[in-house]
């Protein structure tokens, strides 16, 4: 008999604008020491199923239909006082966002005491020793002090073991992980992962993992459900899903997600696989970089956040620069769009020091628009008063004089050339969905035809199908025009795909570099190992549909 | 810049966003009908009114309300009905420039410590916490008391102790836009450091300020009234709501109401309608209420 | 706890520049009167000689660095020039009828923090319902109260209208007797001497003011406890207390009040400020003998320095205050200690 069984789930939830169903009819069922993995992209109703299984729907939500079962008992007509009990004890819930997730002005120490002592698994006597026992069990080494922690003292990986050890100091039987590593860093996710895994092994739980990362969920779950629009579309083995999707819908994800052997194009459903283009990178080096020193004061001394680094990027060449959180990525990838100074160290681009014209006035210097860059985050990047046409024309009205019906002229073959519908034009950013400010931000960063583009993580906050597509875009707009990329990011897998040559940084250093293909199959280095194992690895695909493209 | 964006749609989607802000908050749309009535007294009250405010008659001290005198009369037999009309372009007047004043000056200064920090942020911080070191309507008084007794004082004292107000929320607001995307995106489209302060980010800055002008205006009609009531400032026999309660307060003791409560209302209405009004001014600037 | 022990020292010494601030700035007040300031502080009725007394006490002929050290020894010493009307040295005027202001305030205070947080909260945990509208209503309607003028309707009402409210003149009816200084406080000293008689009275001309005062603070009070409860009620930490099967009640206090009071003290701040300043309204309306008409009379005759001694003496009132509410906050809320570091 299985634990929990969801039948015909639904949720809908009053808004301004009508009712909004957001589980339509869903169905699962998860065995005893089963860990069923829930994938689906954003709004695919992955979080509200297990919100409403636990009734924690915000306020507007409502189960408007189904039946929940857990253990013999229906959640869904039962007290909520019973709920309480059951909340904590028998099933428990980690969430993304760790740090939050924990109350900031109580130490960690009594809100795992808070549970123990609410579910009678302790006394107020030996409530500090009963959850410093908890804080070991999540392999927290030294748990008496960091049990006196605030979670504002502690990384984001330490206070997402503390959830993990508040959600299981009642032993519960149910685990409802909610995108339990996103937004943290890939070796820190991996650790995380792996802790989650063991205790549920350990035990004998069941679980459920809510994920958007197809990868991460044929790695740890051994049965997948695959959600869209508010419905289960299919279920089943996580290889068996992997090897031959039924559904279109799960097939286009199982392509999207990168992968090792994927090329760019077969992340794109089977129809749009057009033949990749080819690339030839010059050995004329456009951009040359020497010593780059950046240390700038912090509040506890001097930061050194890039040590002196030395790379060089040819004409029409795409390299790609990993490393994780605080590796001085971004860092670099500012200095070198000239958005701020270096403590030392030449910026050599077509032979001239770029560094010698200080950021400050680099704006109206006139190799400006030779170099220009598409941001991290498509919402932050655009003013909110201005529509896609105006930040699309900026930089040609300030960099290129263009003026009148030639901008517009501009403007929309631009909106073209990135696949941007031309009514999208006149929306604000508000009005615009992800993939569709993505574009726009291309759009921007190609207006004044730049020698070189940086490209900071473009795709980490859209959805796997939509970065797919943008990912082709860049590969495409690459052949057409020439301009040489590099593209930042955390995620090795995305990086094969789209650069010929890959720089591993770390602590503000090179750690290595090289080709990509072969940085990727043979890594020196022992953190990109490390970094390389730690990315999620979906079950290699061996049927003739991925490979077809290539 | 001007032609970005094509003209004459712009306009026509700012006008229908007005409409569209109206009409889709009932609220809105009563704050707005009464600002209507305020501005009404404010600009043709002299001609409105049925008698002259100062005009006094003796024999007609201290009426009640009555059909010929609305509002009743005061113990100079001035009509109070003509007298709170008439009063209210001072008070708006006082109120808005004081507001007026402190917004450009706070917007400025916030500015400047907002995007370029160091010590000149540090510098203006200091004068802030000095000026709201003293609590306002105090600090008002002294102002006003050692500057001397005027009307233009009184603006002066009201805006010295809003402009923190502004300067505080302006260099929040540009703060947390200073290295936001948009502001990088404008300097990489070649924009100097202050047409991404004045073009881009400040913009941002007004929806929120737009509902601190609102709250603004009422506390600056309630601290102009409240220095006129202790007898600062306006002085009589001029029409002015605080001082008509002043001087209606020593009548409430043997019954005659009407000479203390109707300016009385009158200031209420004012200071509400200001308060309702400025979660209509945020939609009406903030781009992201179109839909 | 070391650590929390120098944040507490370090916030005492932040007090100090702002004080330094106050100085410079009533400086800057007594000697910006127009013309003369001698003439202005010795009075409509002062002769030649008195004039050139003040002229020289105050330091006039002497450079203005030199005048501003003067003003600093004076206001250490506690020197504050002397009352024209009174004839009393300002800073003994001021200390005599700061208890009678100070007792209206605080109950005043009290009265709203213990209506507007309870209200704040229940209408943050019933979005909706008949409180939370309740709320609403009182927090638009009660900004925009002028004091002055719901003292006078009140007193119209309670006293004239109804007549169960005493005469709105002082703190204490003629019938009763002064109860001996202790505190200056009337409740507590009559308290103290065991006169009820006396502290019945005494309360009965303190609860109009009192409410008065109260009202006006209610609205923002109200305002921000329900603002930081909801905002603190949606966030992540309450969902995972919710999710551990925490009690309602442990919910609703331990993890959402407790961190919602942290934006409620800092309004405090602000709350007080607006409160000290509204106090010198109502304490005309009502002739309440404390420093705000001590000040409002002063004004009246032109009398300098008792009005500068009196804003000097609310703004450190002030600034004592908004250092009780650092410290506060410095207490209850963890991660400032690791801030300032």
């Amino acid at each position: 008999m299985s634990l929990l069984s969801i039948k015909d789930l639904k949720v809908s939830f009053k808004t301004r604008r009508g009712d909004v169903d957001a589980v339509r009819g869903v169905s699962l069922e998860v065995a005893k020491g089963e860990v069923l993995g829930i994938v689906g992209e954003s709004g695919s109703g992955k979080s509200v199923t297990s919100y409403a299984l636990m009734r924690l729907l915000e306020s507007n939500g409502r189960i408007t239909g189904g039946a929940l079962t857990y253990g013999g008992i229906d959640l869904r007509t039962v007290r909520e006082s019973t709920m309480r009990d059951l909340r904590g004890r028998e099933i428990s819930m980690i969430f993304q966002n760790p740090r939050a997730a924990l109350n900031p002005i109580r130490k960690v120490g009594h809100q795992i005491e808070d549970v123990l002592r609410r579910h009678a698994k302790a006394t107020r006597s030996n409530a500090r020793s009963e959850a410093i026992k908890a804080l070991e069990a999540v392999r927290i080494r030294d748990a008496e002090a960091r049990y006196n922690a605030y979670p504002f003292e502690l990384s984001g990986g330490m206070c997402q073991r503390i959830v993990i050890a508040l959600a299981l100091a009642c032993d519960p039987k149910l685990l409802i992980a909610d995108e339990p590593t996103t937004g943290l860093d890939i070796t820190t996710q991996k650790a995380v992962m792996d802790l989650i895994a063991e205790l549920i092994t350990e035990r004998g739980m069941s679980a459920m993992v809510i994920t958007h990362d197809l990868g991460l969920a044929a790695q740890y779950c051994g049965r997948i459900a695959v959600m869209k629009d508010g419905e289960v579309v299919e279920e089943g083995d996580a290889e068996r899903l992997f090897a031959a999707p039924r559904h279109a819908y799960t097939r286009k994800l199982v392509d999207a997600t990168p992968r090792a052997g994927a090329s760019v194009r077969s992340l794109l459903p089977v129809d749009l696989r057009s033949p990749a283009p080819v690339l030839t990178p010059s050995e004329a080096p456009l951009l040359d970089v020497r010593d780059l020193v950046k240390t700038y004061q912090g509040k506890s001394g001097p930061v050194h956040a890039v040590k002196g680094i030395s790379f060089t990027v040819k004409k029409g060449q795409s390299v790609g620069l990993v490393g994780e959180s605080g590796c001085g990525k971004s860092t670099t990838s500012s200095i070198l769009v000239r958005l701020a100074d270096p403590t030392s160290g030449e910026i050599l681009f077509n032979g001239e020091d770029l560094a010698k014209t200080p950021a400050k006035a680099f704006a109206r210097d006139t190799r400006r628009s030779r170099i220009q860059m598409v941001f991290q985050d498509a919402t932050d990047s655009f003013n909110p008063r201005h529509t896609a046409r105006h930040s699309i024309g900026e930089p040609l009205a300030r960099l290129t004089g263009l003026s009148g019906t030639h901008r517009r002229a501009r403007i929309e073959e631009l909106a073209d050339l990135v696949g941007l519908p031309r009514p999208l034009l006149d929306r604000f950013p508000h009005q615009l969905s992800g993939g569709q400010k993505a574009r726009v931000g291309i759009a921007r960063a190609i207006a004044v035809d730049p020698d070189f583009l940086i490209l900071d993580e473009p795709t980490a906050a859209l959805d796997v199908s939509i970065q797919a597509i943008v990912l082709n875009l860049l590969v495409d707009l690459r052949a057409r025009l020439g301009i040489s990329y590099l593209f930042v990011s955390h995620d090795l897998h995305v990086v094969r795909l789209l650069c010929d040559h890959v720089i591993v940084m770390r602590d503000g250093e090179i750690v290595e570099e090289g080709p990509a293909d072969k940085l990727m199959e043979m890594p020196a280095h022992p953190y990109t190992q490390e970094l390389l194992a730690a990315a999620p690895a979906p079950p290699v695909l061996a049927e003739p549909a991925s490979s077809a493209a290539e | 810049m001007s032609d970005l964006a094509a003209s004459t749609p712009k306009t026509d989607g700012a006008l229908a966003h007005v409409v569209y802000v109206l009409r889709s908050n009932p609220v809105t749309l009563l704050a707005f009908s009464m600002f209507a009535v305020l501005l009404v007294a404010a600009i043709l009250g002299p001609v409105l009114v049925p008698y002259d405010p100062l005009a006094s008659n003796a024999a007609l001290a201290l009426q009640p309300p009555s059909f010929d005198h609305w509002f009743g009369t005061d113990n100079l037999g001035r009509d109070v009905f003509s007298r709170v009309i008439v009063a209210a372009r001072l008070d708006l007047a006082i109120s808005v420039a004081a507001v007026a004043l402190s917004f450009l000056i706070g917007s400025v200064l916030g500015s400047i410590a907002g995007y370029w920090g160091g010590w000149l942020d540090a510098v203006l911080n200091r004068l802030f916490d000095t000026i709201m070191a003293f609590p306002l309507f105090v600090l008002a008084m002294g102002i006003v008391a050692a500057l001397g007794n005027t009307v233009e004082n009184i603006v002066y004292a009201t805006a010295v102790i809003n402009i923190p107000f502004y300067a505080r929320l302006v260099r929040a607001e540009v703060n947390i836009r200073r290295d936001s995307g948009f502001a990088q995106a404008a300097k990489l489209a070649g924009n100097s450091d202050v047409r991404v302060l004045a073009l881009h980010i400040f913009p941002n800055a007004l929806p929120p300020m737009m509902v601190q002008v609102s709250l603004n205006l009422g506390w600056a009609i309630l601290n102009a009234a409240g220095l006129s009531f202790i007898g600062l400032g306006v002085r009589p026999p001029t029409a002015e709501w605080g001082i008509m309660v002043a001087e209606g307060a020593n009548f409430i003791v043997s019954g005659e109401w009407w000479l203390a409560i109707f300016p009385g209302f009158a200031l209420m209405f004012a200071v509400f309608t200001f308060n309702l009004l400025g979660d209509g001014l945020r939609d009406i600037v903030d781009p992201r209420q179109r839909s | 706890m070391a650590g929390r022990l120098s944040t507490v020292g370090l916030r005492i010494t932040h007090a100090i520049p702002v004080i330094l601030g106050v100085v410079v700035v009533s400086f800057l007040l007594t000697r910006a009167l127009p013309g003369d300031p001698a003439v202005y502080f010795a009075g409509a009725a002062a002769d030649e000689q008195s004039i050139a007394e003040i002229r020289t006490a105050l330091g006039l002929d002497k450079p203005l660095m030199e005048q501003f050290l003067i003003y600093a020894g004076d206001v250490i010493t506690g020197n504050l020039g002397n009352s024209l009307s009174t004839g009393q040295p300002v800073l003994q005027d001021l200390a005599n009828r700061l208890p009678a202001s100070l007792e209206l305030t605080l109950t005043a205070l009290l009265l709203s923090c213990g209506i507007a947080i309870p209200l704040g909260v229940l209408a943050a945990t019933r979005p909706g319902s008949a409180v939370d509208h309740l709320c609403r209503v009182l927090v638009t309607a009660g900004v925009s109260l002028p004091t002055f003028f719901t003292g006078v309707v009140l007193i119209y009402v309670f006293y004239y209208l109804l007549g169960i409210a005493p005469s709105p003149l002082g703190r204490l009816d003629f019938i009763y007797i002064e109860p001996d200084r202790v505190t200056g406080f009337y409740l507590i000293d009559a308290a103290i001497a065991g006169d009820w008689e006396t502290w019945t009275g005494a309360l009965k001309q303190l609860v109009l003011p009192a409410t008065t005062l109260a009202l006006f603070t209610l609205a923002p009070l109200a305002r921000m406890t329900r603002a930081a409860m909801l905002s603190a009620l949606s966030s992540d930490y309450i969902r995972t207390a919710r999710a551990a099967g925490l009690t309602e009640d442990k919910v609703l206090f331990t993890y959402a009040f407790r961190n919602a009071l942290l934006p409620v003290i800092t309004t405090l701040g602000m709350v007080f400020s607006f409160t000290l300043g509204a106090n010198v309204l109502v304490e005309k309306v009502f002739a309440w003998p404390g420093i705000g008409s001590y000040a409002v009379e002063a004004l009246v005759v032109s009398d300098y320095a008792a009005v500068q001694g009196f804003v000097l003496a609310m703004a450190l009132l002030f600034v004592a205050l908004n250092l009780v509410i650092d410290l506060t906050y410095t207490l209850i809320d963890p991660r400032i200690g690791f801030e300032t570091k």
